[in-house]
């Protein structure tokens, strides 16, 4: 049986209600939220959150593939997978990709890592989509637009949903674009790639597979699929001949926006945490033709049940106050140049140290058995000399021994949360806390790690760091 | 090992006002000071052997040139020394051990600081490239004051004050920091502040608050320095200081990674501290010091270090701090000049400018008559470098000659 083994996803914890931006432009009143990645989340830092939480309590180690789907991509040249695979710990002796270009690329890295497992080219393949889109100001995207990401374990053997069948559909329909130099998307009028794009190209890839598998949609448990918005999602539903009441999984658009590429995973994602086994669930991507397949949910869906998930990280948020903090956070304005001077990093530091950074690895002392991070030649508590066993850090928790909140630090998001934790399992990591209500960091609070911006390239802001993302990990208060 | 005791005077010294001199640069810092020092001992350039230069963030200088160029000294040997903030104590410990080898005679020791070219408050981003790119980024490079507000956070905790207690405790200090500084005529800061201005002034690093903060300015210190048997030569009358002791203590640096450290203590201050009062043959610091010169670059840092020099028991400075224990008239004066906070923190200067303080004092030369102390026999100047659990210490213990 080849098919989905496990699933993860990721929500930002930062929402912004539409009224907000509605009132900013002076709109008609814009009903739900939208997720907003915070100033020190990408496609990639959301690419490795959601990669973690579909591997809860499994072997990293088996992982032989990483295929990365993303419309928003922190480098246009450099590849993203590479730094999700180095984060998430998984073997460097794997294939990694990134798929861009097109809304519908996590469908097609789901069809090529379906397609190696059966190949027989690798056991398991994780799938990851991923989207941070910058909207215009004052445009419907702006509305619409939310961020997230999902991810897949796909594989054969014991899978929690198997691959029934697959229909791929390719068009030069052009709907939504951006140039290089683009800042914004650009697109169309709306009625136009309404009824040439989203309602002709899903129901007719959805028709192939339907056709192929000697099934009418009545066969289908639930439908995960993309859609632009709210009212154009029901009207493509509706178009595959579904019954809106109990055939559709419900499209997040107003809950977390479009997320473009991972808009349709993450809609699978919240579909397998409903499932039963022997659900048929169908998952259809779109964006320069479509991608249609079914999958026929197992008993094994129950023992990839504890995934923070949709449901779990669409529970818990943090609203931003008002439109200026969305601004704050997206960098969407020229700031007043920084005074001090920029902060530099060393491409050589950061290579040599890649054990130490991306994954977290700290070391125990076999001599003294503490832990210790970073990297030491001689143990800081006994003194022994290279004797120690390296330990990863990344998926610990900890309590706050002390902290201290810095309003005038070079960071976006201010107060800076500097933060020392007490590991439970040992050690001390010395960090800086994001995702945080400043009203609520006390010594003692419970936190967890997660993988962000530490520096970005930006020379608006005053982060910049040497023109690269600097990724790190940081601490946040155990989110759910 | 033998004592450094009264082996060495301090025969001639020199500071700068210190403040914000948009019309001065770091020679004008180095010339002034050293100008008022050389006069102060009667001699002249000419007659330094050797000299110790300490700075930090001065990135207009470099090397020992930036000493010997300023004063036009002709080809001898200057050391410059670098300890951060605790940059002064290491150019007066530097000529001291010079002069106790015998290697020189008569010598220089001069700390300075031009910060205030740098654009903004604070002191910014001093070392781009000393710390780790990334994981030394988490803690902003230079941003001191988010790294002692850890160690207020965690005295707080330890010693179950709620916020508003630690902070009101603390206030309490900077309040006496401007009013001891505001009658001291070289003084950055003078004006005297309230309880109250201190609580609502605007948070910098949560639990500090801008009163809680030192004043980073310019400014530069100058001691000249002879051995104790030739220190007549220069002070006839015989008010010259000696040397008791000069103590350095350079931490191993990982003390915020260790789940051993707690925050509450200067562990390095500590041990300088230990190795000082040996040297001096202190027993009980806060019965036979006149007075103490602490590194207050922030309020909580004043606390923490008369705590870890042991002038007050761990835990209790709060009793003293309510009964003004520290206060000019109280059990030991800290900060009569007004300290860091208020006299200001050029980086390198400051080390020197704590000695300055106790030999004006000894000599009876305060100034401002309000603020002079009485029976002035030995005071303790204690400057540090770096940020909690990552410090370098140093202690100078100064005090009245020995009795011939």
């Amino acid at each position: 049986m080849l098919g989905i083994v496990s699933y993860g996803a990721y929500i930002p914890i930062y929402r912004l209600n539409r009224e907000a931006i509605a009132a900013m432009w002076s709109k008609a009143v814009a009903k739900g939220e939208k997720a907003v990645a915070n100033a020190d989340e990408d496609t990639v830092t959301m690419g490795v959150e959601a990669v973690l939480d579909c591997l809860r309590d499994m072997d990293r180690r088996t992982v032989d593939g990483l295929y990365f789907a993303t419309d928003s991509p922190p480098y246009v040249e450099k590849q993203s997978a590479s730094i999700i695979r180095a984060a998430a710990d998984l073997r460097p002796d794997i294939l990694t990709f990134d798929v861009a270009h097109s809304l519908r690329g996590a469908g097609s890295a789901l069809k090529v890592a379906l397609d190696s497992v059966k190949a027989g080219s690798a056991r398991r393949v994780m799938v990851v989509a991923s989207e941070r889109r910058v909207p215009a100001p004052n445009s419907d995207f702006e509305l619409q637009f939310g961020d997230g990401s999902a991810a897949f374990l796909i594989g054969e053997g014991d899978v929690a949903a198997s691959l029934e069948g697959s229909h791929h559909v390719s068009s030069e329909f052009v709907d939504v674009w951006r140039k290089p130099h683009d800042t914004y998307m650009q697109t169309w009028e709306d009625r136009f790639i309404r009824d040439e794009g989203y309602m002709k190209i899903v129901p007719e890839a959805v028709k192939g597979l339907l056709s192929k598998l000697h099934l009418t949609p009545k066969d289908i448990t639930k439908a995960a699929f993309y859609g632009p918005d709210a009212r154009t999602h029901a009207s493509i539903g509706a178009a595959m001949g579904l019954d809106p009441k109990t055939q559709i999984q419900a499209s997040l658009l107003d809950s977390v926006g479009n997320t473009g590429t991972a808009l349709a995973p993450m809609i699978l994602v919240s579909a397998l945490e409903e499932a039963k086994p022997g659900d048929r669930i169908l998952f259809a991507t779109y964006g320069d033709g479509a991608d249609a397949f079914l999958f026929k949910v197992t008993d094994h869906i129950e023992k990839v049940r504890d995934r923070r998930g949709i449901k779990r990280h669409l529970a818990s948020k943090m609203m931003l106050p008002n439109y200026g903090k969305y601004v704050e956070i997206r960098e969407l304005m020229e700031w007043e140049s920084a005074r001090r001077g920029a902060r530099r990093s060393s491409l050589p530091v950061i290579w040599r140290e890649r054990q130490m950074i991306f994954g977290l690895y700290g070391q125990k002392c076999r001599s003294c058995g503490n832990i210790q991070y970073p990297r030491q030649r001689i143990c800081i508590y006994c003194q022994a000399k290279d004797n120690f066993d390296p330990i990863r850090l990344s998926d610990k928790t900890g309590k706050v021994f002390t902290f201290s909140m810095d309003q005038r630090a070079q960071e976006i998001v201010l107060p800076k949360v500097f933060t020392v934790v007490n590991l439970d399992e040992g050690g001390r990591f010395y960090s800086v806390m994001t995702d945080r209500d400043t009203t609520k960091v006390a010594v003692g609070m419970s936190v967890e790690m997660t993988f962000r911006i530490q520096m970005g390239p930006s020379e608006a802001l005053p982060l910049e760091g040497s023109g690269l993302y600097n990724y790190f990990w940081r601490v946040r208060p155990i989110r759910c | 090992m033998e004592s450094l005791k009264d082996k060495v005077a301090i025969v001639g010294m020199g500071c700068t006002p210190f403040g914000e001199f948009w019309d001065k640069d770091i020679v004008d810092l180095i010339v002034e000071a050293a100008d008022e020092a050389f006069a102060d001992a009667n001699v002249t350039a000419k007659d330094i052997q050797a000299a110790w230069v300490g700075y930090t963030v001065s990135d207009t200088a470099m090397t020992g040139i930036i000493l010997s160029s300023a004063l036009q000294l002709q080809y001898i040997p200057v050391t410059r020394v670098e300890n951060a903030c605790g940059t002064g104590a290491e150019t007066i410990r530097g000529a001291a051990l010079g002069l106790a080898s015998k290697t020189y005679d008569l010598v220089l020791a001069l700390g300075v600081e031009k910060m205030k070219d740098a654009g903004f408050g604070g002191i910014g981003q001093a070392w781009p490239g000393k710390w780790h790119p990334v994981y030394g980024a988490a803690p902003e490079v230079g941003g001191a004051v988010g790294r002692y507000a850890l160690a207020a956070t965690k005295y707080f905790s330890t010693y179950g004050l709620s916020p508003d207690e630690g902070k009101k405790m603390l206030a309490k200090i900077s309040v006496k920091a401007h009013y001891n500084g505001s009658r001291n005529p070289k003084a950055m800061l003078r004006n005297r502040i309230t309880i109250e201005q201190v609580l609502n002034a605007p948070i910098i690093a949560w639990p500090l608050g801008l009163f809680d903060c030192c004043g980073i300015c310019d400014g530069a210190s100058a001691a000249i320095m002879c051995r104790t048997e030739d220190a007549r030569r220069y002070r006839p009358n015989g008010d010259f200081i000696t040397v008791k002791a000069s103590a350095i203590a350079c931490g191993p640096g990982w003390g915020k990674e260790r789940t051993t450290y707690g925050y509450t203590v200067w562990e390095e201050t500590e041990a300088a501290a230990r190795q000082a009062y040996a040297m001096a043959g202190i027993k009980n610091p806060r019965k036979e010091l006149s007075m103490a010169e602490v590194h207050d670059c922030f309020s909580v840092a004043e606390m923490i270090a008369v705590e870890s020099m042991g002038i007050c028991e761990k835990g209790h400075a709060r009793e003293d701090i309510e009964s003004g224990a520290w206060e000019q008239n109280g059990e030991i004066p800290v900060n009569i000049s007004g300290g860091l906070k208020a006299f200001g923190h050029p980086a390198g200067a400051s080390g020197g400018r704590e000695v300055y303080e106790f030999y004006k004092q000894f000599q009876g030369k305060a100034d401002e008559p309000s603020r002079q102390l009485k029976d002035v026999k030995m005071g303790l100047a204690h400057n540090q470098g770096g940020h909690p659990g990552n410090f370098v210490a140093g202690i100078t213990i100064v005090g009245e000659p020995p009795s011939r």
